[in-house]
């Protein structure tokens, strides 16, 4: 049985589209700092210090990390650097959490970042291997597709994605940390938003930020003797599977339903929809909610749209998603993932301010990456597993 | 803790390839898990490291897991780093007793573009990296300090050339090798004063993938597995200008978490890149005049970014593997200067 292990401390940035105040060594250690506050702990009581972030192109740093290490105190230390497309934020807290429960440390910081100000993402993102045509522009140039197809397959009205997009950003009004905070923001105003990439409207997309997340784990003993509650980590799960080949659906993929499955398992999940309280979900275009709640197994095939227009996934629904605005309201690429898991753990502590939710015993955090391929997932409870 | 074992290594090294980078990792992934003789469906976790700046485009990894293959899906993970440190989240994973095995792959195509000068992208990017120091003139400040603090000189570097290009003529793997002397070495011109273009590694193209597994699994597979009996990695400050560059404390540091000292080694497989880094690290690592280092030829005979460190490892296990000796020291590096080091402890039965 492996160590049980709890989250101790969080710090996020003020997400913003420049972060022109701060080099990059000062938007990590502005989160580190915030994370090891909230533990009522110093850089000198981690043993470890675990990095995430998304391509390196984005800053134009080849392996930052070695860069950061005196910034977010792992001098001496050891410092490992995760990177799994657009999930890292989620893998690198995995990584985290399963050096606490390996038992090889007692205390780690995990920090995931990205300061897309220093370059261009949307073209940092357009790949153009050698002697091969690029096709798309952007993620959104990728994910399009598959949304139409999701429409196609599931008959769900146009204006889901339009519906999702207004929650996501009214939420975001209650997060002091949101990069997007649109007041006044109403449904026409998004209606008649720029189409993108049909049928994604801009503001149906993510914003390009700056900004990082920490959060510092603990092994069961210390957890317990932490100022704040904890928030126990009781299930992580990562499934990854390739981009293409025939017969891959790319709009349901099968390594998110693996993942999900995985989860539910390890937490003695059977129901997940009535058993889990909230979830912090990656929605990078507002589709992928209705999409990613079939996935995730919270609606049944072809449905998931369905919750939208109920508001099932509204904060007084009956599985609130993405409380903090999400990934459409702060999307520092490489620590959007590390924000669903931070938000996620912050409902179980309550500490959320004016997006905490009543009576919330066990939530999710969930991200995913690559053309969907990549998937890391967790659960915590206020309860010890 | 549970004991892991390395069953399987493959390795593929050249100077220029023609292949791209999916190319040349496909069939040493494919020997590592034949020579493993674990069903690939059986393996438990899969972990990667690789630079997306070799490339020069982002996600090098995910086409790579494309070629690997990964259906049905699998539980994975990829570290920006050298292999070595996928090798440690391996090892890692299979500690928290959630799988029992694990396939570690890494690659590096050095050759697409100017190594020395990419890897000035490493450095401080608001200080150093506008002035374009290559990976070059960073090693020779490092050599410069290490050689005036220090009874050696660069006859020594010379010598460490010599034996490592001498011992890398029984390694395939090596790009440069050959039977020279350290008189001849010298007569050489300065590529940056005090490195010679012997001191410098060869850079080469390829990848390195090895399979590990737990305890009973590893003595069902293997009929002398090579138990990673300690692993331990350490990084120093980023600023050339606030460590003493002419010493490795997070080697030393590495070295003596995974528990180097408690025995003698037989020998040492070290990735050090330039000739004084070898010298170096043998001191940081406390070793004795008789420990024999890189049998292999080492990182300065092929050094393929990203995969080298994980790629002394494998050859470290190889010889093990072989019954030419039952302890070694492994170790990786990463970072300019030797900012960054991965130890490990291998033993025989």
């Amino acid at each position: 049985m492996a160590i049980r292990c709890g989250v101790v401390g969080i710090g996020q940035t003020k997400y913003d589209a420049k972060r022109i105040d701060v080099s990059m060594p000062g938007l990590v250690r502005e989160a580190a700092l915030r994370a090891l506050e909230d533990a009522d702990l110093t850089f000198a009581d981690v043993d470890a210090v675990v990095i995430g972030k998304a391509p390196d192109m984005f800053e134009g740093v080849m392996l930052p990390e070695n860069y950061l290490a005196d910034a977010v105190g792992a001098s001496g230390k050891p410092l490992l650097r995760v990177h799994t497309a657009g999930s890292v934020g989620g893998s690198t807290a995995i990584v985290a959490m399963s050096l606490i429960q390996a038992g090889i440390h007692d205390r780690v910081l995990t920090l995931s970042w990205e300061k897309q100000s220093e370059s261009n993402a949307m073209w940092g993102l357009t790949l153009s291997p050698p002697f091969s045509v690029a096709v798309v522009a952007g993620a959104g140039g990728y994910f399009a597709p598959l949304i139409r197809s999701y429409i196609q397959r599931s008959g769900a009205p146009e204006d889901v994605g339009i519906r999702t997009a207004l929650k996501d950003r009214q939420n975001a009004l209650k997060n002091p940390y949101a990069h997007l905070r649109i007041e006044g923001i109403d449904f026409d105003q998004i209606a008649n938003s720029p189409m993108l990439w049909d049928p994604i409207r801009y503001l149906e997309s993510c914003p390009s930020s700056d900004g990082a997340c920490a959060m510092v784990v603990a092994r069961e003993e210390l957890a317990l003797k932490a100022p704040r509650p904890p928030a126990w980590v009781l299930a992580t799960a990562m499934r990854s599977e390739p981009n293409q080949f025939p017969g891959r659906d790319a709009v349901n993929p099968q390594a998110g339903q693996l993942a999900a499955r995985d989860l539910y398992k390890q937490a003695g999940i059977g129901n997940p929809r009535r058993e889990i309280d909230c979830a912090e979900i990656y929605v990078p275009f507002s589709w992928f909610e209705a999409m990613w709640m079939e996935n995730l197994g919270f609606a049944a095939l072809n449905e998931g749209w369905k919750m939208v227009y109920e508001g099932a996934t509204a904060l007084d629904g009956d599985l609130p998603v993405n409380m903090s605005g999400g990934v459409l309201s702060s999307n520092a690429i490489g620590a959007s993932g590390m924000v669903r898991f931070a938000e996620a753990a912050m409902q179980v502590r309550r500490q959320a301010g004016e997006h905490q939710l009543d009576d919330v015993k066990i939530a999710m955090g969930h991200a995913y990456g690559g053309g969907s391929q990549y998937f890391a997932l967790c659960l915590f409870g206020v309860e010890k597993p | 803790m549970r004991d892991v074992a390395i069953v399987s290594f493959a390795q593929s090294n050249t100077a220029r390839e023609d292949r791209n980078e999916v190319e040349i990792l496909i069939p040493v992934v494919q020997e590592a898990v034949k020579r493993s003789g674990l069903p690939r469906g059986e393996i438990g976790f899969t972990c990667s490291g690789s630079s997306d700046f070799l490339q020069g485009q982002p996600f090098a990894f995910v086409m790579a897991l494309d070629g690997v293959g990964a259906w049905p899906p699998v539980k994975e993970s990829h570290v920006e780093m050298d292999g070595a440190w996928a090798l440690y989240e391996a090892w890692v994973k299979i500690q928290t007793g959630e799988v029992d095995s694990a396939l570690v792959y890494a690659f590096g195509k050095t050759s697409s573009g100017d190594v020395a000068e990419v890897q000035a992208l490493q450095l401080d990017p608001y200080c150093v990296t506008p002035l374009w120091p290559d990976a070059d003139s960073i090693a020779a400040l490092q050599a410069r300090l290490y050689l005036e603090g220090s009874a050696r000189t660069e006859r020594d570097l010379a010598d460490v050339a010599v034996r490592s290009r001498r011992d890398a003529m029984d390694n395939p793997h090596a790009v440069a090798s050959g039977a020279t002397d350290a008189e001849t070495l010298l007569a050489e011109p300065y590529r940056c004063s005090p490195l010679r273009d012997h001191d410098c590694p060869m850079t080469s193209d390829g990848a390195t993938a090895m399979v590990i597994v737990a305890g009973d699994l590893a003595t069902r597979l293997s009929e002398r597995p090579v138990w990673i009996r300690g692993i331990d990695h350490r990084i120093d400050p980023p600023a050339l200008g606030v460590r003493d560059l002419s010493r490795a404390p997070s080697a030393e540091r590495a070295a003596s978490r995974a528990g180097v000292l408690e025995a003698p080694v037989d020998f040492a497989e070290i990735d050090a890149p330039y000739t004084h880094q070898e010298l170096i690290l043998r001191e940081a690592f406390g070793l004795s005049d008789g420990v024999r280092i890189n049998p292999s030829g080492g990182s300065l005979c092929a050094r393929t970014l990203m995969s080298s460190g994980l790629n002394r490892i494998g050859d470290a296990a190889l010889r093990i593997a072989r019954g030419e000796g039952d302890r070694a020291l492994a170790h990786a590096t990463q970072g300019p200067c030797l900012q960054q080091n991965l130890v490990c402890v291998l033993e025989g039965e």
